[in-house]
C-alpha cells in the first residue's frame, strides 16, 4: 500500500471511531488529527454522568498512549484555521503547515443559540463540551432555580444535570407543543411531564423566551406572553448547527441551512476531502446521533482505501433513560390513518405510555413510542427494522413484556442472522452468535470483548446478553451458577449438602465437599448457610475467619478502620432510659450518632478494642445485638398503629415486635427488611420490604419481595385478611423456601422476578403448600428461632471470641494510631480518605 | 543471594498461639504495622504490609485470606481489592502492590524479616 498522508480535522466521537477503522485498513499511511479543544477525543454521549458519577477519565475513549501505538499524530488545542484546495494542504492556528492526501473534516457541531436579548449575560451557559460542563458545575454551586431552553433530548439532558448538580427547581423551556418533539407524540410527552414533575422540574411549552432578564448576570427570562419567572442559571439546548465554516470558506458545497453536502461515499464536492458527523449533510439530513456516525466513518474509511460501501440513511430510533424513565422512539413514530392504524396504551396511574403504529394490513410494525416502560424496545426495534411479521392480535406486542409466562429471549430466534443488534458499532445477531460458538465466549465480558458490541451507548446490553444465554441454551450448554473454583456446585446444592452432611464448620465444608483453600467468595456464602441451618454462634469452630469483615468483628466497618454498632431496637419502641444510655456509651467512648432508616440508632467511630466494652454496657441496659453487620434479619419498622394513632387498625407495634424478635439473628442469602403498618396509610413502608404487613378491618395482608436500594420494588400481595398467626405461618415457610433456593447475595425482589410462575407459583407453595414443605420449613424455623442467642451476650462473656478484638496482636493495650478524625456539627466524622488515596 | 540472606535482621514478632488459623493478625513491629497470614492447611506464613494501598487503609489483616488456582491471597474487606501474598501484586486488576516479608517460625515463636 501506497503511503499517503490522511488528515482529519476534530478530534470528536466520530473522528475517533474514523481513525480506528481506517488504522485497521491501512497500516502505512500517515494519519493526523487536528483537534481543537485542549483533551483528546472522550465519551459526550454520556456527558450527563460526568456530573453525577464518572470522572473526565472515565470518559475518554482511548488511553493517552493508544495514538503512539496506532502512529497518529495527535495535535491538541490546535485547530485548523484554513484549507487550500489547490496545493493540498492546511494551516493551523499554531501556524502548522501540511499537505494532505485525503482530508477528512469532522468539525461536529456547535450549539444553536437563538438570538434572544440578553443571551451574553453571566450564568448563561450552553451544554456540548467538558469545559461548559466545568463552567456550569462551578457557577452551579450559588444557583438556585434552574432553566433549559429546548425540551429535546439534549435539552432534558441538561436538565437532569441540573438536578445532579443539587439545583432545587428548574424549568425546562419548549417552544413546540411537546417535549422531545423529533422522537415522541404529544401524549408521550404528557406522560413525561408527569414524571418530571415529580423531579421538581416544570416544563413550559409553547414558550418563546423574548428576553434574559438581569444587569451583569442573569436574574430572570420574560417571554413573548409577557410572563417571566426568576432564574439564575441558564443552560442553551435549543439545537445544534453543523461546523462548516472551514468548508465554507475553502468553497465546499453546503447546504441552506448549513452542512457540508456529501454524497453516499461520505465526499463532498471536493474529491479528496470527505466529511463524517453531525458537519456532514447526507441527503438534506443533519444526524445529530452517534450511530449514524460511526457508520459514516467506517463509510469513509471504505471510500478513502478504495473499498465500495454507501451510507443510506440511519435509523433514528433511540431509547434512553431520562432521570429513571424510560424513554424510546423507534421506526416511524408518528405514522397515523390512513397510512397506519396505532394501538394505544396510556396508563396514567402507572405513568406508562406506549405507542404502535402497524401498516394498514396489520401484518407489520412501522413503528412506535414508549415512556416509562420500554424493556421491549430491542425486540421491537428488530420487528421493525427487519420487517417482521407480527402476531394476528398485535396487541400482545404492548402487554406482552409482563407476562411472566413468556420465556426470557422468546422471539430471539425468529430474527434474521443479519439483524443489527448493536447499531453503534454495526454489530449483527450472526457476529454474536458466532462469538459464543465458534469463540467461545460464554459471558456479556467475553462476546463485548470479541465483538465491541455494546461498547458504545449500551443500549442493546440486555439482548446482547439475552442472545449469549439463547445460543448457549441451543448448544446444549448448561448455564450453571457454580459458587467459585473451589466448589463446583451452586448455592443451593452446597445447602442442601452441608444438611444432608450435617457439616458445622466452614473447614468440614472444604474438607468433604470442596478444594484448594477457598477464597473471599465462597467463604462467607458457606458461612451464612451454616447459621441458616444451624444458627450457632458465627464466630465458633474455626469459622470466624470465614466471616465478612463485618460478621467477623460483629460491628459494620466504616472509613479509617473503626466500627459502627446498632443496638437492637424491636419495632423501633425504645424506652427513655435505655434512650439514656445510648446517649452515655456514645459519649463515653466519644462516638458520631445518628439515627437510621430502620428505626434505630447507629453509634460510629469505635476503635475495635472498644467494641466489647461498649457491648458490656449495652447488654447490661437490656440491649442486643440489631445484625446490621450481617446478612440476616434488620428491622422490622412500624408506626405507631392503633394505640396512639387515630386511623390505627389494629396494634402494628406491638406486632412488629412479635416479628422482630421471632427472626432477630435469622441469616439469609441477603439482608431481610421488614415492616409493619396499622392501616391502609402505609406509614412504615410495609410494601418496600422482603416482607410487609399492612393492617386490614378483617386481620392482616402479608405483601412479599419489595425493596428500596438501587432497583426499588414494590412488594406484592402473598395473602390478604389473615390472623396474625396465619401471618407468621405463611412467613415462615416464606422465608425458609428463600433461604433454601436463593442465590448467593439475592435479594427477595430478584429471587421473585427469576422465579418461573412469579408471585402466583410463589403463593401456591407458601399458602396452598404445593409442595408439601410446609410442616418441615415451619417446624425447622421453630428450630432456628429457638436457638437463637444474642451474638454479642455470647462474644463478650468468651474469652476465646474476646481477645479477637485487639488492632496488634503484640501490643494488646494499644488502638491503630492510625486512625484519624474531623469535626463536624459538633460530632466527629472519618478523615477523608480520599486526601490520603494513591488513586 | 548469599549477601542478602546473611543480611536479613529477624524480628521476634510474636507467638503462633497469638495468631489464627486460616486468617490474620497485625502486628506492631518497629512502629510499622503488618499483616501476619497462616494457611493452616498448607502450613505456610505470609507477612505483608497492613495498609491497602487503595484508600489507604490500615485493614488488610482482616481480610480474607484464600487461594486463586495455587496461589494464596487476601481480600481487602472495604472494596475486595486481592493481593498475592508470595508477590505481592494486586490481582484484581488494579496496578497497586503491596509490600512482603519474609517470615519464619522456630520453638513456636513468629520472626519477620523486615529489611528484605
Amino acid at each position: 500500500m501506497k503511503q499517503k498522508t490522511i488528515i482529519i480535522i476534530g478530534n470528536g466521537m466520530v473522528s475517533h471511531k474514523f481513525c480506528e477503522k481506517i488504522r485497521k485498513k491501512d497500516k502505512v499511511s500517515k494519519i493526523v488529527v487536528f483537534g481543537e479543544e485542549p483533551i483528546r477525543a472522550y465519551d459526550r454521549v454520556h456527558l450527563t454522568s460526568y456530573f453525577s458519577d464518572k470522572t473526565l477519565n472515565q470518559l475518554y475513549l482511548a488511553e493517552q498512549q493508544w495514538y503512539a501505538e496506532n502512529d497518529i499524530e495527535l495535535h491538541l488545542n490546535n485547530p485548523v484555521t484554513a484549507i487550500n484546495r489547490n496545493k493540498k494542504s492546511v494551516i493551523s492556528s499554531k501556524g502548522l503547515q501540511l499537505d494532505y492526501d485525503f482530508l477528512v473534516l469532522a468539525t461536529g457541531s456547535a450549539a444553536f443559540v437563538p438570538p434572544i436579548p440578553g443571551v451574553d449575560k453571566e450564568g448563561v451557559f450552553l451544554y456540548r463540551t467538558i469545559q461548559d460542563l466545568d463552567l456550569i458545575k462551578a457557577y452551579a454551586i450559588h444557583a438556585k432555580k434552574g432553566a433549559v431552553i429546548g425540551g429535546g433530548l439534549l435539552g432534558l439532558e441538561a436538565a437532569k444535570a441540573l438536578v445532579d448538580l443539587g439545583i432545587e427547581e428548574s424549568t425546562v423551556i419548549e417552544f413546540a407543543p411537546r417535549l422531545m418533539p423529533r422522537q415522541i407524540d404529544d401524549s408521550a410527552s404528557r406522560t413525561l411531564q408527569t414524571k418530571l414533575d415529580n423531579l421538581r422540574l416544570t416544563c413550559l411549552l409553547q414558550k418563546s423566551t423574548s428576553q434574559v432578564l438581569g444587569d451583569d448576570h442573569i436574574t430572570g427570562l420574560s417571554f413573548s406572553d409577557n410572563t417571566q419567572i426568576d432564574v439564575d442559571i441558564l443552560i442553551i439546548s435549543a439545537g445544534i448547527k453543523p461546523r462548516d465554516e472551514l468548508a465554507t470558506a475553502c468553497g465546499l458545497a453546503t447546504g441552506p441551512r448549513g452542512g457540508i453536502i456529501v454524497d453516499e461515499t461520505m465526499r463532498t464536492s471536493d474529491p479528496a476531502i470527505l466529511a463524517i458527523g453531525e458537519c456532514a449533510l447526507s441527503n438534506d439530513m443533519i444526524y445529530g446521533l452517534v450511530a449514524p456516525g460511526y457508520e459514516m466513518a467506517e463509510v469513509a474509511a471504505c471510500t478513502i482505501c478504495g473499498e465500495e460501501k454507501s451510507f443510506n440513511g440511519f435509523d433514528m430510533s433511540t431509547k434512553l433513560k431520562l432521570m429513571g424513565v424510560d424513554v424510546a422512539s423507534f421506526g416511524d413514530p408518528f405514522i397515523a390513518e390512513p397510512h397506519a392504524r396505532t394501538i394505544l396504551l396510556d396508563d396514567a396511574h402507572k405513568g406508562v405510555y406506549k405507542r404502535l403504529n402497524i401498516s394498514a394490513d396489520g401484518k407489520r410494525l412501522l413503528g412506535g413510542i414508549l415512556v416509562g416502560e420500554a424493556s421491549s424496545y430491542n425486540m421491537l426495534l428488530q420487528t421493525v427494522n427487519n420487517n417482521m411479521p407480527i402476531p394476528a392480535d398485535p396487541e400482545v406486542l404492548l402487554l406482552g413484556e409482563k407476562n411472566n409466562s413468556k420465556p426470557a429471549g422468546s422471539g430471539l430466534e425468529s430474527l434474521p442472522d443479519s439483524a443489527l443488534i448493536c447499531s453503534c458499532e454495526g454489530i449483527t445477531k450472526a457476529q454474536i452468535c458466532d462469538a459464543v460458538t465458534n469463540q467461545g465466549c460464554d459471558d456479556f465480558a467475553g462476546v463485548s470483548k470479541c465483538t465491541k458490541a455494546g461498547t458504545g451507548c449500551a443500549g442493546c446490553v440486555p439482548m446482547v446478553k439475552d442472545l449469549i444465554a439463547h445460543t448457549m441454551k441451543q448448544q446444549g450448554k448448561y448455564i450453571r451458577a457454580t459458587i467459585c473454583e473451589h466448589f463446583n456446585y451452586s448455592r443451593q446444592e452446597l445447602y442442601d449438602l452441608v444438611k444432608i452432611h450435617q457439616l458445622k464448620s466452614y473447614d468440614e465444608v472444604l474438607d468433604s465437599v470442596g478444594k484448594g483453600d477457598g477464597c473471599e467468595t465462597c467463604k462467607p456464602i458457606v458461612a451464612s448457610i451454616l447459621a441458616s441451618l444451624w444458627n450457632e454462634m458465627i464466630l465458633g469452630r474455626g469459622n470466624d475467619v470465614v466471616q465478612d469483615s463485618n460478621d467477623r468483628f460483629l460491628a459494620n466497618i466504616q472509613r479509617g478502620g473503626t466500627y459502627s454498632v446498632v443496638p437492637r431496637v424491636p419495632g423501633g419502641e425504645i424506652h427513655p432510659d435505655k434512650l439514656i444510655v445510648i446517649g452515655q456509651v456514645a459519649k463515653r467512648y466519644g462516638l458520631y450518632t445518628k439515627i437510621t432508616g430502620g428505626q434505630r440508632i447507629d453509634l460510629f467511630g469505635a476503635h475495635l478494642n472498644d467494641l466489647p466494652a461498649i457491648w458490656e454496657e449495652l447488654i447490661a441496659a437490656g440491649f442486643e445485638s440489631g445484625h446490621a453487620y450481617g446478612k440476616a434479619l434488620r428491622t422490622v419498622k412500624s408506626c405507631v398503629g392503633s394505640t396512639w394513632c387515630r386511623f390505627g387498625l389494629h396494634d402494628s407495634v406491638s406486632f412488629a415486635i412479635q416479628i422482630e424478635e421471632r427472626y432477630r439473628g435469622l441469616r439469609s442469602p441477603h439482608k431481610l427488611k421488614s415492616a409493619v403498618s396499622g392501616c391502609v396509610r402505609e406509614c412504615a413502608e410495609a410494601q418496600s420490604k422482603d416482607f410487609g404487613i399492612i393492617a386490614t378491618e378483617k386481620g392482616w395482608n402479608l405483601y412479599v419481595c419489595g425493596n428500596g436500594g438501587s432497583k426499588p420494588q414494590h412488594a406484592l400481595l402473598l395473602a390478604s385478611d389473615i390472623d396474625s398467626a396465619t401471618c407468621i405461618q405463611y412467613i415462615d415457610r416464606f422465608l425458609l423456601f428463600y433461604i433454601r433456593t436463593a442465590d448467593p447475595l439475592t435479594r427477595t425482589a430478584t429471587w421473585l422476578n427469576k422465579m418461573e410462575g412469579g408471585i402466583d407459583y410463589l403463593r401456591n407453595v407458601v399458602v396452598n403448600d404445593s409442595l408439601g414443605m410446609a410442616e418441615t420449613w415451619e417446624k425447622e424455623m421453630q428450630e432456628l428461632v429457638d436457638a437463637y442467642e444474642c451474638e454479642w451476650k455470647v462474644a463478650v462473656r468468651d474469652p476465646e471470641i474476646r481477645k479477637r478484638f485487639v488492632h496488634f496482636v503484640n501490643a494488646p493495650g494499644e488502638k491503630d494510631n492510625t486512625v484519624r478524625f474531623e469535626t463536624l456539627r459538633g460530632q466527629k466524622k472519618a478523615a477523608d480518605w480520599n486526601t490520603l488515596a494513591t488513586h | 543471594m548469599e549477601t542478602l540472606a546473611t543480611s536479613t535482621s529477624w524480628k521476634l514478632a510474636c507467638r503462633v498461639e497469638d495468631t489464627i488459623a486460616n486468617g490474620g493478625v497485625c502486628l506492631k513491629l518497629e512502629d510499622q504495622q503488618i499483616a501476619l497470614f497462616y494457611f493452616k492447611r498448607r502450613n505456610e506464613w505470609y507477612a505483608t504490609q497492613n495498609e491497602c494501598p487503595h484508600k489507604r487503609q490500615m485493614i488488610l489483616s482482616r481480610g480474607m485470606i484464600g487461594s486463586l488456582g495455587d496461589q494464596p491471597k487476601v481480600a481487602c474487606p472495604f472494596h475486595k481489592k486481592t493481593f498475592a501474598l508470595d508477590t505481592g501484586e494486586c490481582i484484581s486488576g488494579d496496578e497497586c502492590a503491596i509490600k512482603t516479608y519474609r517470615v519464619k517460625i522456630e520453638d513456636g515463636l513468629v520472626y519477620i524479616a523486615l529489611n528484605n
